[in-house]
């Protein structure tokens, strides 16, 4: 379980990120973040490991407390969150294997990392991960090789291999086309039930996150406007996210898609 | 809709410089050809014309004594010259090992402190750098003795500074996307760097240590003038002698041994990028 108190985030350049966010994700659910491009969604998932040192507030990780770790601290507390980027983030120059085993950089020594000498159970684990994602032919390619949808399959390995109890997702479709990023969105849907790991996925596209995620939270210029259930996210609430539009087009989609709802009851 | 005529933006005009700027860059160009014609007269004033009217005809005259090479000199010249490609490449190997270290604590990026240890990684770059080899192998000459050693030591402290300012700046330029995500993973700083930097790098540490290998090959044929060893003192005896067609020969293998260092260098560095 993940919990977020009052935390707030103001950058150097006197740039307020966030205001005040509160909010909690129980095990095993998949929280959409959506809200405009500058609205602190990148910010708020980088301040619950720390990538960004948040200003005030707490996050706590199954009631430890994350922020005010020491350095040091702070590195086995990330171990325990795994995070897949935008862009992917892998090693280019490394091999696949290389980037789903760095997922456990933060257990093993220097020395064994550096001679790439990880325990024979680590790398048990990336290759049934691999074989999870579909890529374990790939293993000793070079990440560079791979297609966008690809690499992020491996950004996924590499999380999981943490065995983390938490997952940050930060905009994992944002370069990837239709219907590779509804494959990814799928795949960290059910990687998440299967494991019953909570999980925030920051999400540009409303549809996306409409269909895949059990809850959303809105935010506008660091506050949390809307925090519900995928289906109450109406014109009057998406206007409040993002501003006056018509939002037809995704109404329509909403429509459709409770349509095949019924559909698939009856 | 006529945009010329309804839009109310007619009255703005357009111009890529501001006139201050025109006026800078006029002044600047005015200090230009100014300060050309001052230094045109300060060269036209220290030379003695009747050297350069003979100028062709010595010319003509050296080149007369210098051809053509005496190519049974080159049985003395095989020592030397392989003493000349370990001057280069131990100087390189030296330099490129003390040059990586220096450049992790001078980038922005990596280094632990950028108001006490960068300024003095910055200080080791510029010292290196500004000095030149013959002159580092001068100094080196008197305090280790003739010889390859201090070529050797010669060549590795100035490619520190050159190595190290390239590497710098490849490391600065690093993607931050993969550092964060190695960061993200609860990694050590030392294993952020090991993965998240060095893979980045490693095509520059390659591609700038054969640049300056091949740049050190030029330098090391000429230490020898100054006694630290390698092809440099033939040349230095024949030219004490007046052996023109030697000193030819000289030139024509060092000018062999430069092409041929400059192609692996340009193969080197094709394949790696």
């Amino acid at each position: 379980m993940l919990r977020v108190d009052a935390l707030s985030k103001t950058y150097a350049t006197g740039d307020k990120a966030l205001d005040d966010v509160s909010f909690t994700v129980e095990a095993g659910q998949v929280v959409g973040l959506i809200g405009p491009s500058g609205a602190g969604k990148s910010t708020l998932i980088r301040c619950v490991n720390r990538l960004v040192e948040p200003t005030s507030g707490s996050v706590h990780l199954n009631d430890e407390a994350i922020t005010g770790l020491s350095r040091k601290h702070l590195g086995q507390m990330r171990r325990r969150i795994g995070m897949i980027f935008q862009e992917y983030a892998l090693v280019e120059r490394l091999t696949v294997m290389e980037n789903v085993l760095s997922g456990r950089l933060g257990y093993v020594s220097f020395w064994r990392s550096f001679m790439r000498r990880y325990p024979a159970e680590d790398v048990q684990q990336a290759f049934a991960l691999l074989d999870r994602v579909g890529l374990v032919q790939h293993a000793n390619k070079r990440a560079d090789a791979l297609s966008g949808g690809q690499r992020q399959r491996v950004g996924i390995a590499r999380a999981l291999e943490q065995n983390p109890e938490l997952l940050l997702v930060d905009e994992p479709t944002a370069s990837l086309d239709p219907k590779t990023s509804r494959l990814i969105m799928r795949l960290i849907v059910e990687i998440c039930s299967e494991r019953n790991l909570p999980a925030i996925i920051n999400i540009h596209d409303v549809v996306l996150a409409r269909q895949f995620t059990q809850r959303i939270i809105g935010l506008q210029e660091g506050r949390v406007v809307f925090d519900g259930a995928p289906n109450e996210l109406d014109d009057s609430v998406l206007t409040r996210i993002y501003g006056e539009e018509d939002w037809t087009d995704i109404e329509g989609a909403r429509s459709e898609e409770s349509a095949e709802d019924d559909v698939s009851e009856a | 809709m006529n945009i010329t005529e309804n839009s109310g933006v007619s009255h703005l005009r357009w111009q890529h410089r501001t006139g201050v700027q025109r006026l800078a860059l006029w002044v600047g160009w005015l200090l230009l050809v100014a300060f050309t014609v001052y230094c045109w007269q300060v060269m036209t004033e220290s030379t003695i014309w009747a050297f350069v009217a003979d100028a062709p005809r010595q010319a003509a005259d050296l080149g007369s004594r210098m051809v053509p090479p005496k190519w049974s000199y080159i049985n003395v010249l095989w020592v030397p010259l392989w003493h000349t490609l370990n001057i280069a490449t131990l100087g390189t190997m030296i330099g490129v090992a003390i040059a990586i270290p220096v450049a992790f604590l001078a980038a922005r990026n990596t280094t632990p402190s950028r108001f006490f240890v960068r300024p003095i990684a910055l200080f080791i770059i510029v010292a290196s750098r500004s000095i030149n080899s013959l002159i580092w192998a001068l100094l080196l000459v008197s305090i280790i003795g003739p010889g390859v050693l201090a070529g050797v030591v010669a060549i590795g402290i100035r490619s520190i500074g050159f190595v190290a300012k390239l590497l710098y700046e490849a490391i600065e330029e690093t993607d931050t996307a993969q550092i964060e995500a190695v960061t993200a993973t609860g990694a050590s700083r030392s294993q952020v760097v090991n993965y998240g930097i060095l893979p980045q790098i490693m095509p520059s540490i390659y591609g700038i240590s054969v640049f300056r290998w091949d740049i050190n090959i030029r330098e090391s044929t000429i230490l020898g003038l100054v006694g630290a060893g390698g092809i440099g003192r033939q040349l230095q005896a024949s030219l004490n002698v007046l052996a023109w067609p030697q000193v030819t020969l000289i030139f024509i293998v060092i000018l062999a041994t430069v092409v041929v260092s400059e192609w692996i260098s340009a193969k080197v560095r094709h394949a790696i990028i």
